[in-house]
C-alpha cells in the first residue's frame, strides 16, 4: 500500500488584486498552484520534491497534511483522507515547514517537547526514551533550557526536526529544512535523516533548494513546475535528461564580440562584451580547458564558474519536454 | 493526563512576564481607585436603591473586579490564534492531533490562571488597605467563587478565540476586535455594575455571554450572590462556555474549509 497516493490534485487560491485607478475596488483572480498533480509514494521510500519557488510545493504538502483542502482530485496519505482523519493523522505524520516554527518561542525548548508530547498523548517513559534519543542524535543537549526565541536558525532547525518526530511518525516531511542553515548545520541534519531512516525506514519526502540535500538523501526526485509533474524517476535519471551545465563567466578587459570556444554555448554578453557567459557540459570539457582558450582570445579579468541550480534544472526539463 | 500538563505549561509561559505584570499592576490600581471613587460617589448622592448595593458590597465589586481583570479576557481581547491565522502559523495548529480550540484553550487557562496571582492579590491588598475589610466570611463563596472565576477565564478566552477565528473570512480583524472590546467590557459590568443598568440595556447584557466573564464570578466570589442563585449563575456561566464551545468547533470546521495559508 502507498503511503502517499495523489491522483489528479488541483488547487486554486483566489487572490484579490487593486484595479488600477480605482481605489476601492478589488479584482478576484482564480491561481492555479497544483494543476492536476498525480504521484504515489511507497513506504519507506525518500522521495526530493524540488522546484521552482512557487512551483506548489508547499501547497501539496500542506494538502497531504490535511492543512487545505483539495480544489479537486484526491489525496490519501497513510492510507486515509487527510482533511477528515486530520487529527488521527496527525499522529502518523511528522511535518517541518522550514519557515515556521511550531515550538513555543517564549519557553525553554524542553518544555516545547513536554507540551508535543502531551498533545500527542505519548505514553511518559516512551516519550522520555525518544526525547532522549533526539537530543542525542541532533545534539540539542546544549540548550533545552534555552528560550526558543534565543536559538540561533541552525539549532532552531535541528530542535524543529526533532519536535516533529518526537512520536515517531511513519511519514516525514520536509519542506525545506535547510534553508538559510550553514554547510556544518546542513550536514549535522542530513545525516541524522540518513541514521533516522535507515534504523526506522521512515517514508521522507523532502522539498528543497538544495541539490546536495536530495544528493545525499533521495532515492527518486519528483519536479514540479507551475504545478505539473514535469519528472519523476531516479536522480542520475534527471542528470542524464538534463546533463547539468556549468556556466564560466568570464570578464574580460576590453569588450569583444561574442566568443566562440568549441565545446561550449555563448548564453550572453554584457557591457558590450566586457562579461560572456559561456555554458559547457562538464562531463566533456573543464572549466579549466574552457578558460584556456578564451584567454586566447582576449585578456581576463576575473571569472567566476556557477553550479546549475535547481531553476535551472526544471527550466532545461522544461524545454526538453516541448 | 495531557490537558492539565497544558494548564501547567500556560501558566509557566505566563510566568515569563514578570515585568510586564509589574507595569501593569500600576495601572490596575490606580483604575482601581478611580472606579471606586467614581462609583462611592455615585452611591453617596443617590436616593434611591443603588440595586441593594452597600459601600462595602460596592468596593467589592470595585476591587474583586480589578482583580480578575486580565486574567479575563475583556478591552483587548488578543489572543495567539488571530495572530497565526494572519501570518499562517495556523499550518502548523492544524499539523497537531487535537482540535485547534484545545491546542489553545488550555494553555490560555493556564497563562489566565497565573495572572490572577500579581494581578488578584495586589488588588485585594490595596482594596482592603483603603476601603476596609470586603472579602466575605465562610467558605461556600470561595469554592464557588473559584469555579466561577474559572468559568470566567475560560468563557472570555472562548470569546476572544471566535472574534479571532473571523479572520478565516476578514483580511483585517483589528476594528472587529476593538469593537467587541468596548461592547464587551461595558456589558461585563467593569464601569457600571450589571444590576445598575437600566432596564432595556440589561435585558440586552442578558442575552450576551459578557456579565458571565466579570459580573457573574464577582457576584459570586463577593458573596453578594449565594445559596441556590450562586449555583444558579454557575450554570448559566457553564451554559455560555457550551455554547461559545461549539461556535468555535463550528468556526474552525468553516474556517478550515475556507482556509487558504498565507505565505510559503
Ligand atoms: N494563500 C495563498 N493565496 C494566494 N496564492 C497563494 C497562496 N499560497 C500559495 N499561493 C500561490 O500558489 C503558488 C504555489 O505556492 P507554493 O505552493 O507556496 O509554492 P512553493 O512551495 O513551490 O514555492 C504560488 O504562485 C503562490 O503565489
Ligand atoms: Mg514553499
Amino acid at each position: 500500500m502507498s503511503v502517499v497516493e495523489v491522483d489528479r490534485l488541483v488547487r486554486d487560491f483566489t487572490v484579490r488584486e487593486p484595479v488600477p485607478g480605482r481605489r476601492l475596488r478589488r479584482r478576484a483572480r482564480q491561481v492555479r498552484a497544483v494543476d492536476g498533480l498525480t504521484f504515489t509514494v511507497g513506504p519507506g521510500e525518500a522521495v526530493g520534491y524540488i522546484g521552482a519557488n512557487g512551483a506548489g510545493k508547499s501547497t501539496t504538502i500542506k494538502m497531504l497534511a490535511g492543512i487545505l483542502v483539495p480544489t479537486s482530485g484526491t489525496v490519501r496519505t497513510c492510507g486515509t483522507d487527510p482533511v477528515r482523519a486530520r487529527r488521527r493523522l496527525a499522529r502518523r505524520i511528522g511535518v517541518v515547514f522550514g519557515q515556521r516554527s511550531q515550538l513555543w518561542w517564549d519557553l525553554p525548548l524542553a518544555e516545547s517537547y513536554d507540551i508535543l508530547a502531551a498533545i500527542h498523548r505519548l505514553e511518559p517513559a516512551r516519550a522520555r526514551r525518544r526525547r532522549a534519543e533526539l537530543v542525542e542524535e541532533l545534539e540539542l543537549g546544549g540548550f533545552l533550557a534555552t528560550p526558543v526565541r534565543q536559538l540561533s536558525l541552525g539549532q532552531r532547525m535541528r530542535a524543529e526536526v526533532a519536535a516533529a518526530l518526537l512520536h515517531e511518525p511513519e511519514l516525514v516531511v520536509l519542506d525545506e529544512p535547510t534553508i538559510g542553515l550553514d554547510v556544518l548545520s546542513k550536514q549535522r541534519l542530513r545525516e541524522f535523516l540518513v541514521h533516522e531512516r535507515g534504523s526506522r525506514g521512515t517514508t521522507l519526502l523532502l522539498t528543497t533548494h538544495d541539490m546536495g540535500d536530495v544528493e545525499r538523501l533521495c532515492e527518486r526526485v519528483l519536479v514540479v513546475d507551475h504545478g505539473r509533474l514535469a519528472y519523476d524517476g531516479s536522480l542520475s535519471g534527471l542528470a542524464a535528461t538534463v546533463a547539468a551545465e556549468r556556466v564560466l563567466v568570464v570578464d574580460l578587459a576590453e569588450p569583444v564580440a561574442p566568443l566562440q570556444v568549441p565545446g561550449t554555448r555563448h548564453l550572453g554578453s554584457e557591457g558590450d562584451g566586457v562579461r560572456q557567459h559561456l555554458a559547457f557540459d562538464p562531463t566533456r570539457t573543464t572549466a579549466a580547458a574552457v578558460l584556456a582558450q578564451v584567454q586566447r582570445a582576449a585578456e581576463v579579468r576575473d571569472l567566476s564558474v556557477a553550479e546549475p541550480d535547481i531553476e535551472d534544472v526544471v527550466r532545461r526539463l522544461w524545454s526538453r519536454s516541448r | 493526563m495531557g490537558t492539565w500538563q497544558l494548564v501547567r505549561a500556560g501558566f509557566r509561559q505566563q510566568s515569563q512576564y514578570r515585568l510586564a505584570m509589574v507595569a501593569g499592576l500600576a495601572t490596575n490600581c490606580v483604575f482601581g481607585f478611580i472606579r471606586a471613587s467614581v462609583l462611592l460617589a455615585a452611591l453617596d448622592a443617590s436616593t434611591g436603591a443603588f440595586a441593594g448595593y452597600t459601600r462595602e458590597s460596592l468596593a467589592a465589586y470595585v476591587w474583586i473586579s480589578q482583580a480578575l481583570l486580565g486574567a479575563v479576557l475583556l478591552m483587548v481581547p488578543t489572543t495567539a490564534v488571530g495572530e497565526r491565522i494572519k501570518t499562517g502559523d495556523i499550518a502548523v495548529d492544524f499539523l497537531r492531533p487535537v482540535s485547534l480550540l484545545a491546542g489553545h484553550l488550555w494553555m490560555a487557562l493556564g497563562r489566565g490562571l497565573f495572572t490572577l496571582l500579581p494581578r488578584g492579590v495586589p488588588a485585594v491588598v490595596v482594596g482592603t488597605l483603603t476601603v476596609g475589610w470586603f472579602l466575605p466570611g465562610g467558605v461556600a463563596p470561595y469554592l464557588l467563587g473559584a469555579v466561577s472565576v474559572v468559568l470566567a477565564v475560560a468563557g472570555s478566552y472562548l470569546g476572544a478565540h471566535c472574534v479571532a477565528l473571523a479572520g478565516f473570512w476578514l483580511v483585517e480583524t483589528r476594528g472587529l476586535n476593538a469593537l467587541y472590546g468596548i461592547v464587551a467590557t461595558f456589558l461585563a459590568g467593569l464601569f457600571v455594575p450589571v444590576d445598575l443598568f437600566p432596564g432595556w440595556l440589561r435585558g440586552l447584557a442578558a442575552l450576551t455571554p459578557f456579565p458571565t466573564f466579570l459580573q457573574y464570578p464577582v457576584d459570586v466570589l463577593s458573596g453578594r450572590v449565594v445559596g441556590l442563585d450562586a449555583w444558579s449563575h454557575l450554570a448559566t456561566q457553564a451554559g455560555w462556555l457550551l455554547g461559545m464551545l461549539l461556535l468555535a468547533q463550528l468556526l474552525a470546521t468553516l474556517g478550515r474549509r475556507h482556509l487558504e495559508v498565507q505565505g510559503g
